[in-house]
């Protein structure tokens, strides 16, 4: 890991009239790592996600996300990043080489640089033979491994991606992981939503968010032992369901 | 009929907790009602006249007076000559030229005959002919003024224009216009209810209930027919206060045809619905079909009889104008159920197929 | 610039690819262009009447026949019941009734004078007008005849508006032209008006759906993110649909031409130039709407009414002159009505740039205006 950090939040908020969505956070990721952002379905996670990515303006405290501010430069944020959104949105009506054509023009590929990467990208999912139908005619998984990719497709220093693995099969999901780490190794910072926690174990640190709050941050093995857990799952459970006094709140 | 019952206290909910449509559906009519009655006109005034008068004498410069004192015509400008009167046309500038030849009073009086052209924008055929003989009986009159001998033959027309004295066009568009409107709305009501709820599954469930299709119907269309006789009084009190249209029939008889015709239209939004699963092509098609023909096949503008024999046929087929032809009828001409039944027949059987085919498409649906 | 190409031509492809749409909007403005504009006329021909002729003689036979002749009238009845010419225009069975005096024939041949009524239905607003005015100069026509039968030798007026040279001491000779439609074909004046608010409407509700679409299935969230900036991401939805329009206008002038006959009297190269210009302030219109409600439904509500407005005021059906001063007014603020006026001045008066400066300077007024607001509301981060 380079000493940089890619993401940095203090006290990051946000509310919805009365209610809180984000309370207080304050994380830091550090480039080229994978970092996991755990919860319970509404826990947060995707609006944090979203201020993250410019596409929310926070409600108080600060953050800066490959080094521009989230509330002054989110557009420059957006060069640097790259996010593949909880629902899947690449057109479905356009073939998936259509579809990496028109991200590589709006982020200012050259062609040839984008035919180039198109073909690696096709080749490297295995879609060579699929490249030409549209969309909505793949299967959840090809549509999945695609929109990464697309995240990807301008070689970004951070990627979001928010619940990636949702709904689909064991074995893409392993295939998906290998993809991420790639990306990481070469170089590219990864924050991962999820809310399952044998995912947890993959990446280098994690963080747990229980009701907009922070619950625990840290590696996967100090979280266990923190917890005096032997899973994820257990710690998450310890963790929102203190019993025995086990875990800080 | 609990079921039944049940299903119309959601409908209602649903209704009244969207208050922004709520409003919408009832102020809209009411609102274009207003700004319709006082755009669509076709009343001839305020007519720009451009004088050409080469050599001004007694003659033309009395008729030039005769002209400027009636209230219709305005002169905006006097040129020496032709040159720039094309030019003021195209601009818009002017409707509607006199052209004096010159020499005109000495012409005269050495028994010569004197041209005077009118020259009237007739893009729009029936404006410019309006014009044109506005100016002619101008002329005309001065002519018969100056008359010494007596004519030959007279046949003096003793005119009578009946059923509205005023004959203000108003009068003749805004009852047609309580039509339009309310066929519009009618037909988008039905189609946003029925649609949304197709795209959100609950369609299905409602099928799946114990409910009988036309119980469906019935519990979906009642709701909004209430709202829509809400809008027919609002739009008749609006064509009374607003713009004086007389109301020389039975105000009783005119809501019940109001309300008759508003089931047609939702039963036509229903049938709409019933036939597509996409709302967006759904309202797309309901719209780009029903608007321009329901605006100009209906009568409610363009008078039916001039259209060619083929369209008048077709006309037939469109709810609006026959109902369009009742409220004129009774708001204008004070005519009664006597005189209307063979339309209002028509509007009870068109409402009739239209519940039976959209209950016949939701039978098909199921299987 | 790569941006926006590359946003322009997957939009072209959603087009392309939306078959039911693309139907829609080529197909129907054809079939409707084709059809209204038969529809869309206030030329009043084989008006009919009702007759009561309480004279039977030959003189008032004739009066009638002339009334058919024309062409103008057709004889729907008659009979000596006055009730029942009453009831045929209750019925709207006849829109005017004539009834002719008994000793019509005696009267005129002896003091020559004698009155006709002429009853019209004046529900019919200005073509009643029209109606008496054509029956007018019908007996206007007769009396000249009459008075040469009966009465040679005597001094005949002759009615200004008619041809030809006059007998008398004032010999004022008045001639009628009708201005850029001679024919007074009602199709000159309809096509082009029907054909501008087919393109109206169908890049409106194109347009309105659009960005609202985009936000229910949530590809927007994903451009979102990308650094394309609002004005790019605006003018890449402009370019294809005003193409769209573009194509649906010429089409459509093809078919007012080939078909209708409609003179082309002016530069059809700035009519196309305004027309970009009007194409970029109603897609901007439906952008602005698009971008500010939630879903398409309501996204097709709201351009329906602002277009029925828009329509109807803009002197498309009928004239801005009828209207009040007032809404005279208001009708400046309309770029529909502008629009109008420019292809008619074109087309139909044969006007170049400097007769329709005017109006056009307000469509680029209302050109800049409209797309500014559709870039501006166009929020990338929600507030």
């Amino acid at each position: 890991m380079n000493g940089t950090l890619a993401i940095q939040a203090q006290d990051l908020t946000r509310t919805f009239g009365s209610f809180t969505a984000v309370d207080h956070i304050t994380l830091e990721v550090h480039g080229g790592e994978i970092f996991g952002f755990l919860g319970a379905n509404g826990a947060g996670k995707t609006t944090a996600m979203r201020m993250f990515t410019g596409l929310l303006a926070p409600s108080s405290g600060t953050a800066q996300v490959a080094g521009h501010d989230v509330y002054t430069e989110s557009e420059a944020i957006k060069r640097s990043i790259g996010y593949m959104s909880q629902r899947f949105s690449l057109y479905e009506d356009l073939t998936s080489r259509e579809n990496i054509r028109l991200y590589g023009g709006i982020y200012g590929l050259a062609s040839k640089e984008i035919r180039s990467r198109t073909e690696q990208m096709l080749a490297r999912l295995g879609m060579e033979d699929a490249a030409d139908l549209a969309v909505r005619s793949l299967p959840l998984g090809w549509r999945q491994k695609l929109s990464f990719s697309v995240a990807l497709l301008h070689r970004p220093q951070i990627v979001f991606l928010d619940e990636p693995t949702g709904g689909v099969d064991p074995i893409t999901r392993r295939q998906f992981w290998e993809m991420i780490y790639q990306a990481a190794a070469g170089g590219t910072t990864v924050l991962v939503t999820t809310h399952y926690m044998d995912e947890a174990e993959y990446c280098d640190r994690i963080s747990i968010m229980v009701a907009g709050r922070i619950g625990a941050m840290g590696t996967p093995s100090e979280l266990k032992q923190q917890y005096g857990a032997e899973t994820m799952d257990e710690v998450f459970v310890r963790l929102v369901r203190p019993t025995n006094g086990g875990g800080a709140a | 009929m609990n079921a039944l019952r049940g299903l119309l206290k959601k409908e209602w909910r649903h209704i009244l907790r969207d208050r922004r449509t709520l409003a919408v559906i009832v102020l809209m009519p009411v609102i274009q009602v207003i700004l319709f009655g006082f755009a669509i006109r076709t009343d001839v005034k305020d007519i720009r006249l451009v004088i050409v008068d080469p050599t001004p004498d007694h003659v033309t410069l009395e008729i030039r007076n005769r002209l400027e004192a009636t209230d219709v015509f305005h002169t905006v400008a006097v040129l020496p000559n032709s040159a720039g009167l094309e030019g003021l046309f195209q601009r818009g500038k002017a409707e509607e030229a006199i052209v004096f030849e010159p020499q005109f009073a000495s012409r005269l009086g050495q028994g010569l005959p004197a041209r005077v052209e009118v020259i009237a924008d007739a893009t729009e055929p029936n404006t410019g002919s309006t014009r044109q003989n506005y100016a002619m009986a101008v002329i005309r009159q001065y002519q018969r003024d100056q008359q010494t001998v007596q004519p030959g033959v007279v046949i003096a027309t003793q005119l009578r224009m009946r059923f509205d004295p005023t004959a203000e066009s108003s009068h003749l568009f805004v009852p047609g216009l309580v039509a339009f409107v309310l066929t519009i709305i009618s037909a988008l009501m039905t189609a946003i209810s029925l649609t949304r709820e197709k795209e959100t599954g609950t369609m299905e469930a409602l099928l799946v209930s114990p409910l009988r299709p036309w119980q469906i119907i019935v519990g979906k269309v009642m709701p909004y027919l209430s709202i829509g006789f809400v809008s027919v009084l609002l739009v008749i009190l609006e064509a009374r206060l607003v713009f004086d249209v007389p109301l020389r029939g039975s105000l009783v008889l005119l809501l019940g045809e109001g309300l008759l015709y508003i089931l047609v239209s939702l039963s036509l939004g229903m049938l709409i619905s019933s036939r597509t699963s996409s709302q967006r092509v759904a309202m797309m098609g309901a719209l780009l079909g029903t608007m321009l023909p329901t605006m100009l096949l209906s009568g409610f503008i363009f008078p039916i009889e001039s259209m060619p024999t083929v369209l008048q046929w077709i006309s037939n087929v469109i709810p609006a104008k026959w109902f369009v032809t009742i409220v004129r009828s009774i708001m204008l001409k004070g005519t009664g159920l006597a005189y209307l039944w063979q339309e209002t027949l028509i509007l009870c059987a068109m409402a009739l197929a239209l519940l039976v085919l959209s209950t016949r498409s939701f039978h098909t649906r199921l299987e | 610039m790569r941006e926006i190409l590359a946003l322009a031509w997957a939009e072209v492809l959603h087009i392309v690819r939306d078959k039911a749409t693309l139907a829609q909007v080529v197909v129907m403005p054809v079939v409707q262009l084709l059809v209204l504009s038969n529809a869309a006329t206030f030329t009043i021909q084989d008006t009919p009447a009702y007759v009561v002729d309480l004279d039977h003689s030959v003189i008032s036979r004739g009066l009638v026949t002339r009334l058919t002749a024309s062409g103008r009238f057709t004889i729907q009845g008659r009979s000596n019941s006055l009730d029942q010419a009453n009831d045929a225009l209750l019925r709207d069975e006849a829109t005017m009734v004539v009834v002719i005096p008994t000793d019509f024939e005696k009267d005129l041949v002896r003091t020559g004078n004698a009155k006709v009524l002429l009853s019209v239905n004046a529900e019919k607003g200005s073509a009643a007008g029209i109606v008496q005015s054509y029956a007018a100069d019908i007996l206007s026509d007769y009396s000249r005849e009459l008075g040469a039968e009966l009465r040679p030798g005597r001094v005949t007026v002759v009615d200004p508006s008619r041809l030809g040279p006059v007998r008398g001491t004032d010999r004022i000779e008045g001639r009628v032209r009708s201005w850029y439609n001679p024919t007074l074909n009602y199709k000159h004046y309809m096509v082009p008006g029907i054909l501008v608010s087919l393109v109206t409407m169908i890049s409106t509700l194109l347009s309105a759906q659009n960005i609202a679409r985009e936000k229910e299935i949530g590809t927007l969230e994903q451009i979102n993110v990308t650094p394309i900036t609002k004005g790019q991401f605006i003018t890449a939805k402009l370019l294809p649909l005003g193409v769209l329009g573009l194509l649906d206008l010429s089409i459509g002038l093809v078919i007012a031409w080939a078909v209708f006959g409609v003179p082309m009297r002016g530069s059809l190269v700035l009519l196309f130039g305004v027309t970009m210009i009007y194409l970029v302030v109603t897609l901007s219109i439906g952008l602005f709407i698009s971008g500010r409600v939630d879903t398409q439904q309501q996204a097709m509500f709201v351009t329906f009414f602002i277009m029925m407005i828009y329509l109807l005021m803009s002197g498309l059906f009928t004239p801005v002159e009828s209207m009040p001063h007032w809404v005279q007014v208001a009708a400046e603020f309309n770029p529909v009505r502008h629009f109008v006026s420019i292809s008619r001045a074109i087309l139909i008066k044969g006007a170049g740039l400097a007769e329709i400066a005017r109006p056009l300077a307000m469509l680029v007024a209302f050109g800049i205006g409209t797309c500014w607001l559709a870039v501006g509301q166009y929020q990338k981060r929600t507030a």
